[in-house]
């Protein structure tokens, strides 16, 4: 796995720059990680997006689909385009430190 | 006298019914719930819009592949009471059991989209991952000679991952075929940043639509359909107009799993992926696509389960650890068209990779590359379903991914 710089550390990053190592990841660097897809300041409504990711992501091992944020996180889907404008599945993984979002091939 | 009762009677329930019949003693009674009367090929569905397959080549009876000694109720299923060990079936039937193992798959439902379900459905809107849904599609087909054909994957997961881009392959080899391909335009939109987002079959099979002059529309997560405007909107207020629409509707369990609060979001049951044992219920399992794995909803993974859970499931009984892990093997052909395909074969952890299978080094079938023997790989599994998976019998395959002879990339 190669490694990136991120603030003032070195993490595991995959060949998008999707972090792969959940603990290596802490509420520190994700301010940088969304200033790196032009995200801005992070706000109190990004931040529980955040939150339920990790914990989602503790609990069940993979990253929550958008449906599953909308479902399960409370907050509904129209919400999260406007958060992660475009790719909100991918840019939400990414400042979360999560795996990317797969298909099968 | 325990009672397993099973839910189910597609691939998954059929072949664990008959598994278990022979693994155990009279002294388990075998139960199966199914309220279709007709058991179906779904991976022909795909080749009935063109023709390639009659309906009688999909079909056949759901009791005549259930072994004696197994009991079949035809009949649907209502509700379940997980903490009373209790199944409703549609007529008031109520089933106590022991073991329970639900098999109840993944359904599309359009229902869950706003829009996708008008009077369009079945005139400029269609899909193939049902038996009418795939008979009308051939009609619409055949008429279709100019315009815009779309088809939209609406979201992840579904059973057979592949089989939009099969159809959408297909379509074009027949527009092409048909000398039509200049008056038609063919779009693919998917929720997924592109069409392949493994890294090993991006590199290899990245140009498959360029070269094929499909569109693409990327990151495209579908709000609601515009059935009379014939437009699908997303979230993000992008708008792809269509004159025949083939979607892929959002997949769901059955309803009883989520009343049952065992389900996830899309009442897929909520299992260990490694033995399919609830956690909540341990006397409750679930095969194949009606639980919630970190694998493809294939018929693959239901058949290479097997080899796994019937042991550990005799263990349960006996009260012994489940000491068999599944590895999630998917073994899975891809119609290219032009009467070719490609083969992939992953698992859990390992993406698809190149090289041969199953015989390392020879083949006959080539991983992630197109040929005419994966096409005839694909057509002559047909009748190892009917003749070799179903009943239980050896399949000339090994149910654990190997890496043998692929083409190793360092991650």
């Amino acid at each position: 796995m190669p490694l990136a710089a991120i603030a003032d550390r070195e993490v595991s990053v995959d060949a998008e720059g999707f972090m792969t190592e959940y603990d290596e990841w802490d509420e520190a660097l994700a301010p940088k990680l969304a200033e790196n897809i032009g995200l801005g300041v992070l706000t109190e409504d990004h931040w529980k997006v955040i939150h339920f990711l990790r914990s989602d992501f503790a609990e069940n091992g993979e990253t929550p689909t958008l449906r599953r944020v909308a479902t399960v996180g409370a907050i509904p889907t129209k919400e999260l385009f406007g958060l992660f404008p475009k790719k909100p599945a991918r840019k939400m993984a990414y400042v979360a430190g999560l795996p990317k979002p797969v298909g099968c091939i | 006298m325990q009672r397993i009762l099973i839910l189910g009677a597609g691939t998954a329930g059929t072949m664990a019914a008959n598994l278990l019949r022979k693994e155990l003693s009279d002294t388990y009674e075998i139960t199966i719930v199914d309220e279709d009367e007709i058991h179906y090929y779904q991976p022909g569905f795909l080749f009935l819009p063109f023709g390639t397959y009659e309906p009688s080549d999909v079909m056949r009876t759901t009791r005549e592949f259930l072994h004696k000694g197994i009991r079949y109720i035809n009949e649907s299923v209502l509700e379940l009471s997980p903490a009373d060990d209790i199944v409703k079936l549609g007529d008031g039937t109520v089933l106590e059991y022991d073991h329970l193992i639900i098999a109840t798959g993944t359904h599309p439902t359009p229902s869950a989209t706003p829009g996708l379900e008008s009077d369009e459905y079945g005139k400029t809107v269609h899909d193939f991952y049902t038996f009418d849904g795939a008979i009308a599609l051939k009609d619409a087909l055949d008429k279709f000679t100019e315009g815009r054909l779309v088809v939209n994957l609406i979201e992840m997961p579904i059973k057979c991952p592949v089989a939009p881009l099969e159809f959408t392959f297909l379509a074009e080899a027949r527009f092409t075929d048909l000398g039509i391909r200049d008056k038609v335009e063919i779009v693919y939109v998917t929720p997924m940043s592109n069409v392949f987002t493994k890294p090993v079959a991006s590199e290899h099979l990245g140009d498959m639509f360029d070269r094929r002059g499909i569109k693409l529309e990327p990151d495209f997560y579908l709000e609601r359909v515009d059935a009379e405007g014939k437009k699908l909107i997303s979230y993000d207020e992008r708008e792809v107009s269509y004159d025949l629409l083939v979607t892929v509707p959002i997949n769901m369990g059955a309803s009883f799993v989520g009343k049952a609060g065992i389900g996830d979001e899309l009442n897929h049951v909520k299992v260990d992926p490694l033995n399919f044992q609830s956690a909540e219920f341990p006397n409750i399992f679930a095969l194949g696509d009606a639980a919630n794995l970190p694998a493809s909803k294939a018929g693959s993974v239901a058949h290479f389960a097997m080899d796994t859970f019937i042991p550990n499931f005799a263990n349960y009984l006996m009260g012994q650890p489940m000491t068999h892990e599944f590895d999630g093997h998917a073994n899975c052909y891809i119609e290219t068209g032009h009467e070719k395909a490609l083969l992939i074969d992953f698992n859990y952890k390992t993406q698809p990779l190149r090289g041969k299978y199953p015989v390392p080094g020879i083949g006959p079938f080539s991983l992630l590359e197109e040929s005419g023997v994966n096409h005839l790989g694909k057509l002559a599994f047909r009748w190892m379903y009917w003749h070799l998976l179903l009943p239980g019998r050896h399949m000339p395959v090994s149910s654990e991914m190997s890496m043998a002879g692929k083409e190793v990339v360092v991650e």
